[in-house]
């Protein structure tokens, strides 16, 4: 395994300073990742993926739980251990345009991985073949990030990300806000690379069509947990947790005449200040039972982990509605 | 009745490499209760288009030639004043990057007051309303969350502040672009619907952009194809979706990952580079990366209508 992440929460405290109050943004987390493999994190808006990610990466500090990289421990390693660590791991953030700084330009930015990690090389060069690669023409080595478009920001994302040949890119939305041919430049690229080098790749993404074509396997979050992993054709198959097949049925499809058959979840989202008793989607989940509501499952099944007390088989119907008079 | 016109726009930027056409002759309209979705490629010039509508371009661009309608009234005409009056009121706009409409050291719950300040209502019923708006868009602990910053909230959360903020101020012509980016599938359809309603209810227009063919396809009621900062075609929904004209509309469609039913690693993609913005030909924009080009494509496309749709292409005359 290239990463194997142990049970990780992240804790934030929030509200005013007279009252902070913590939240787990992140409450358990287990996965490993192997060499080549290409892993999807998906789920609901605010289910904790960035703040996974950032933790994965070293970002934001872990109040529980430990993550291994190349068989290091990186939560407890210090600083300067973590720098030759972070050469093999690069990141690719949610937020394009900011996570470059507005005074430098491109082609400085793509550069920028060589000098922090003072590696040797023809720079110029080197920046003249990695936005060849992601698809922006020389000219662009002169501009400044607002400058750009949305989807050319993401590409020089992508070219510094690459820069140093990476064992492992932890990619947050990376085809977010681009058009449907430049996602698969974007995505034939990084698979290219996976390829050659056998780089393993963590990709959050909401394009389920995306996951569906690029992931091996695929984990679904939902509160900051995983409420189900596996393999991603199986899944999209067979969804069995109940949430899963929320998420998968609502998936936007190209064609407007298309009858779409959605299960629809109620509207409120729990307060991660007060999570709900026993299985936590089961204020909201159509297929709720007594149980559910006072003892918590937990990811079980070896190939397939779903934390659900009564997981959906294929042809499972959507329960009929209860009025509520 | 069109509640925005859109007619002939060029708007060009200068660069150290020289000055770069963004847009040239785009011309569609936003008809009263409509939404109307544009797609294209990424750097067609959808955001540009955007800000010259707000009269929001930067320091080096500028609207060379045409006109811009808001209700009978050309925008390039009004000064700065002027504008921001209509941006706050008639207007109202979800930009790409969330972050850039929110302020990031005040609390959420004060910036949703501040845009409220020309309502007569207390501030308790001001807070009412905004604790509303962002149940509407599904955000949770909604009294602790007027209380926080921005930085506090995940990408997804952010965009979906800035819906409910554009949302609150009822505008004649609401503006979206790509505000469904980091929404997940769920969240994306309610947003959907949530829009609709609005549509439905205040009776406005709708300006949506958006790489997601799937939203635009179950949103949107007409689309315009946008290519190398040119409308190459427009049309209804339907039409666009089940009978483009344009070679790459047809291409654009093809890309889609939704449509591949077999699973691939291989993605499919428009072979080809996008043109330089800086040297215009006279001939079609498409015709470089066409599958259908021919030697009459180095000449200006002809537009042609059929039905309602219309597209720039020589082969439609054929
Ligand atoms: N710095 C912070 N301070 C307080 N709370 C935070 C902070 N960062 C994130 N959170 C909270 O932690 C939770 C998880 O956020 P995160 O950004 O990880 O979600 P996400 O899954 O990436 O969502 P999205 O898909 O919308 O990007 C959210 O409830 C968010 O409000
Ligand atoms: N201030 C600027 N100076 C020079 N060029 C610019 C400037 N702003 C935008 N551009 C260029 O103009 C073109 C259109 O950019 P715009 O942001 O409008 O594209 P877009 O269609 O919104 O793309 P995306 O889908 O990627 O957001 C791009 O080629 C971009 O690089
Ligand atoms: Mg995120
Ligand atoms: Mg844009």
């Amino acid at each position: 395994m290239i990463l194997s992440i142990n049970n990780v929460e992240v804790t934030f405290r929030v509200g005013p300073w007279f009252n902070r109050q913590p939240i787990l943004g992140v409450a358990g987390v287990s996965f490993d990742v192997a060499p080549g493999e290409t892993f999807a994190l998906v789920g609901e808006s605010g289910s904790g993926k960035t703040t996974l990610a950032n933790a994965i990466n070293g970002l934001q500090s872990i109040s529980n739980g430990d993550v291994t990289f190349l068989g290091e421990r990186i939560d407890t390693t210090s600083q300067r251990n973590m720098k030759p660590l972070r050469q093999q791991m690069a990141m690719m953030f949610q937020d394009p345009v900011g996570s470059l700084s507005p005074r430098m330009r491109v082609g400085d930015l793509v550069a920028e991985p060589f000098h922090i990690h003072k590696i040797k090389a023809n720079i110029k060069e080197e920046t003249e073949r990695l936005l060849s690669l992601v698809g922006l023409s020389g000219d662009f080595a002169n501009r400044y990030p607002h400058q750009l478009s949305g989807g050319q920001a993401r590409r020089v994302g992508v070219a510094r990300a690459i820069a140093l040949n990476p064992k492992l890119i932890i990619a947050d939305e990376p085809t977010a806000g681009l058009d449907v041919s430049v996602q698969g430049e974007v995505l034939n690229l990084l698979n290219d690379l996976r390829e050659r080098m056998d780089l393993a790749m963590i990709i959050i993404t909401h394009n389920l069509h995306v996951v569906h074509h690029v992931a091996d396997r695929m984990a679904v979050m939902y509160l900051g947990r995983i409420v189900e992993l596996g393999e991603t054709e199986s899944m999209f198959r067979a969804p069995a947790h109940p949430y899963t097949a929320a998420l998968l049925s609502a998936n936007p499809e190209p064609d407007p005449d298309k009858a779409k058959e959605r299960i629809s979840l109620p509207a409120e989202v729990p307060s991660l200040l007060a999570r709900p008793s026993g299985c936590e989607f089961h204020t909201r989940c159509p297929w709720v039972q007594s149980r559910c509501k006072s003892d918590q499952p937990f990811a079980n099944g070896e190939v397939r982990n779903i934390a659900c007390h009564y997981p959906l088989s294929p042809g499972d119907k959507l329960p009929v509605k209860q009025s509520s008079i | 009745m069109n509640i925005l016109e859109i007619q002939n726009l060029n708007v060009t930027f200068d660069t150290e490499d020289g000055q770069l056409r963004a847009l040239r002759d785009v011309s569609f309209n936003v008809p009263e209760h409509r939404i109307v979705g544009i797609v294209g490629e990424s750097g067609c010039g959808k955001s540009t288009l955007i800000n010259s509508i707000l009269g929001l371009l930067a320091d080096n661009g500028q609207v060379e030639k045409g006109k811009i309608l808001f209700e009978g009234q050309n925008l390039t005409e009004l000064n700065s004043s002027q504008l921001r009056e209509l941006r706050g009121v008639r207007i109202s706009t979800v930009f790409q990057d969330p972050m850039g409409a929110l302020n990031p050291v005040i609390s959420v719950g004060t910036q949703m007051l501040h845009i409220q300040y020309r309502s007569s209502l207390s501030k308790s019923e001001k807070l009412d309303n905004a604790a509303e708006m962002l149940r509407r868009v599904r955000i949770p602990d909604r009294e602790s969350a007027l209380t926080r910053y921005p930085h506090e909230f995940s990408g997804g959360m952010k965009q979906r502040i800035a819906i409910a903020m554009a949302m609150m101020m009822e505008p004649a012509l609401l503006i979206a672009d790509e505000p469904t980016t980091a929404l997940d599938a769920t969240l994306e359809v309610a947003t959907i619907e949530l829009l609709q309603d609005l549509q439905q209810q205040i009776g406005c227009s709708v300006l949506f952009i958006s790489h997601h063919l799937g939203v635009i396809a179950e949103l949107c009621d007409d689309v315009v194809v946008m290519y190398a900062g040119e409308v190459v075609e427009r049309g209804t929904t339907r039409q666009i979706f089940y009978r483009p004209m344009h070679p790459y509309t047809e291409r654009l469609l093809q890309c889609d990952p939704a449509g591949q039913s077999e699973r691939t690693r291989h993605l499919p993609t428009i072979p080809g580079e996008i043109p330089d913005l800086r040297l215009r030909t006279p001939g079609c924009i498409f015709a470089a990366r066409c599958h259908c080009r021919e030697d009459i494509c180095d000449s200006t496309p002809p537009e042609v209508e059929i039905e309602g749709q219309s597209a720039r292409c020589h082969r439609l005359v054929a």
